[in-house]
């Protein structure tokens, strides 16, 4: 079974200089997407990633990332809208590159859609209650 | 005149008085006609929750022992600067007010975390306020230093006044140049990549009493949360800009200067605001009752969102450098649709002011009037109206120098 996911990948500062993504191709043949990408040498790494591939070989390669000392958080954890200070004005709605934001036509509520927010951080200064929150 | 606001309010009194919302007038005018629902309606109530700068409090701290006086001293709310050119123990905080350590735009844009917006917030939460204060001391106030918490709780008085508020229509704002700019009306992407606009539209006060024919000063209103009243016309009032047929502004007009006690509002419509690379401010909620004392009144509050024009202002060269010329008019309900077509391009629309959030209060406001805990208030005196041609003005700049003055 072919299985899409939305990941973030922290790398410890010990394992930055070493092509460890880069296995995830060769020795599990996962196909993968760079989202979002913060490595800079003596600290610890950021990557955000879409990982598709065949199941055995997803979990097997998520097995490898942890051997490795990477930490792996799902994705939708990530940009997290804080509900109380959300007013719903709708001055996220055309920051966002994904369209994780839609305005509901009857409630004029905004919605936030998990599912499309690659994290990019972009939805989060322009926020005026600053309800958006980056979480790693 | 059919009814007058004492004759409502015996209604209210009684539990008997038909009150809607601004957005439900508009079907039950379009379904039974102006005439026989003017007189079977009795209030209308509207709301707005957006960005509102010129807001401020001031309070009266309380005496020290010994005793201080801050005024012609400096005071600080959580590290916010107030402004003490009062009297010893008065104190106020505008929602602009910056940190003195806050960046601003020295690394552009600024974030612009935390101002007087947030204090005022704070303060109406119940949260402790971090107070200090020097001054020069003086022979019947000796004190110099003050460093205390304070809380809204112990404070005599602790007051929302608002100089600017409920602007009546504003500016869409786009970017036509080739960077993405940092507004009070949000982000803008460069070459018409976005457009915002800033109004709750059908249900904003003074858009469903565009004439100012039942609000004037003295009216009582729903103000943070709470009841609050208007003081006057709010500065930069401009009744005398164009309307459409339906009296309604084409371009920002009129605007309330409001007041309230702090102490019975709630931070839920009281919110400190961050506009990324321009400053703090205050988004205030305000919802303005109208008594439906004649047929021209009511069919005024049946104003839907088709009918309300808006001037497109392109923030990059037309609005710094004051150039009159606009890009084009638009109504809500376009808006609201999510895109407007300006100049061959698809331009999708952002809100700076929360139109569920408006329909709460016109909501709350509803219910407050139906279960007869709001009375309505006779305005003691208008606001000026678009017959005063009055027109808000630039500064005419006189150069100093030595010779003159």
């Amino acid at each position: 079974m072919v299985i899409r996911r939305k990941i973030v990948l922290h790398f410890p500062q010990r394992s930055v200089d070493r092509p460890i993504v880069f296995r995830l191709i060769k020795d599990y043949d996962l196909e993968f997407n760079i989202l979002k990408a913060s490595v800079t040498p003596d600290e610890e790494g950021l990557m955000v990633l879409e990982l598709r591939g065949d199941r055995n070989n997803y979990d097997a390669g998520i097995r490898y990332l942890t051997k490795e000392g990477v930490r792996i958080q799902a994705l939708s954890q990530d940009v997290i809208r804080n509900e109380e200070r959300c007013t719903h004005c709708g001055a996220c709605v055309t920051t966002c590159p994904t369209s994780a934001f839609a305005v509901d036509q009857e409630t004029r509520q905004i919605q936030f859609i998990n599912e499309k927010c690659i994290a990019c951080g972009l939805c989060i200064k322009p926020c005026p209650p600053r309800a958006m929150e980056l979480h790693f | 005149m059919l009814k007058t606001i004492d004759e409502i309010n015996e209604k209210i009194k009684r539990g008997q008085a038909v009150v809607v919302t601004a957005e439900e007038i508009i079907d039950l005018v379009k379904e039974k006609g102006s005439k026989k629902v003017a007189m079977e309606v009795d209030v209308v109530t509207t709301g707005t929750f957006g960005p509102m700068c010129s807001s401020g409090a001031y309070f009266n701290i309380g005496h020290t022992k010994p005793r201080i006086k801050l005024g012609g001293g400096k005071v600080y709310l959580n590290d916010v600067p107030a402004y003490a050119g009062f009297a010893a123990v008065d104190v106020m905080i505008g929602a602009n007010a910056l940190p003195d350590d806050d960046m601003r735009n020295r690394v552009h844009p600024g974030e612009f975390n935390y101002g007087g917006g947030h204090v005022i917030e704070e303060l109406v939460a119940g949260n402790d306020i971090r107070l200090i204060a020097t001054a020069y001391g003086t022979d019947c106030y000796p004190r110099k230093k003050l460093e205390t918490w304070i809380n809204i709780e112990d404070l005599n008085e602790a007051v929302l006044f608002n100089m600017r508020n409920a602007y009546q229509n504003y500016n869409v704002a786009v970017n036509l140049s080739d960077k993405t700019i940092y507004t009070y009306m949000g982000v803008l992407k460069p070459r018409l990549g976005n457009a915002n606009y800033c109004s709750a539209g059908q249900l904003s006060p003074l858009l469903n009493d565009p004439l100012y024919k039942t609000i004037g000063i003295g009216s009582k209103i729903f103000l943070g949360g709470g009841i609050g009243y208007i003081t006057w016309q709010g500065t930069q009032h401009s009744p005398g800009v164009v309307r459409s047929d339906n009296n309604v502004p084409k371009r920002g007009a009129g605007t309330l200067a409001v007041i309230g006690d702090l102490k019975q509002m709630d931070a839920q419509w009281l919110l400190g605001t961050s506009m990324y690379g321009y400053g703090i401010t205050l988004t205030v909620g305000i919802g303005i009752p109208i008594p439906i004392l004649s047929e021209e009144i009511l069919v005024h509050t049946s104003v839907a969102d088709k009918d309300i024009f808006a001037a497109i202002v392109d923030y990059s060269d037309a609005y710094p450098n004051v150039k009159p010329d606009i890009l084009g008019e638009v109504s809500y309900a376009e808006l609201k649709t999510g895109v407007i077509h300006l100049q061959g391009k698809d331009v999708p629309t952002g809100s700076l002011s929360s139109y569920s959030r408006a329909k709460k209060i016109a909501g709350t406001l509803k219910e407050w009037i139906r279960n007869g805990s709001f009375i309505l208030s006779e305005p003691v005196a208008p606001i000026p109206s678009a017959d005063s041609g009055l027109r808000m003005k630039l500064l005419k700049e006189r150069p100093i120098d030595e010779t003159s003055g």
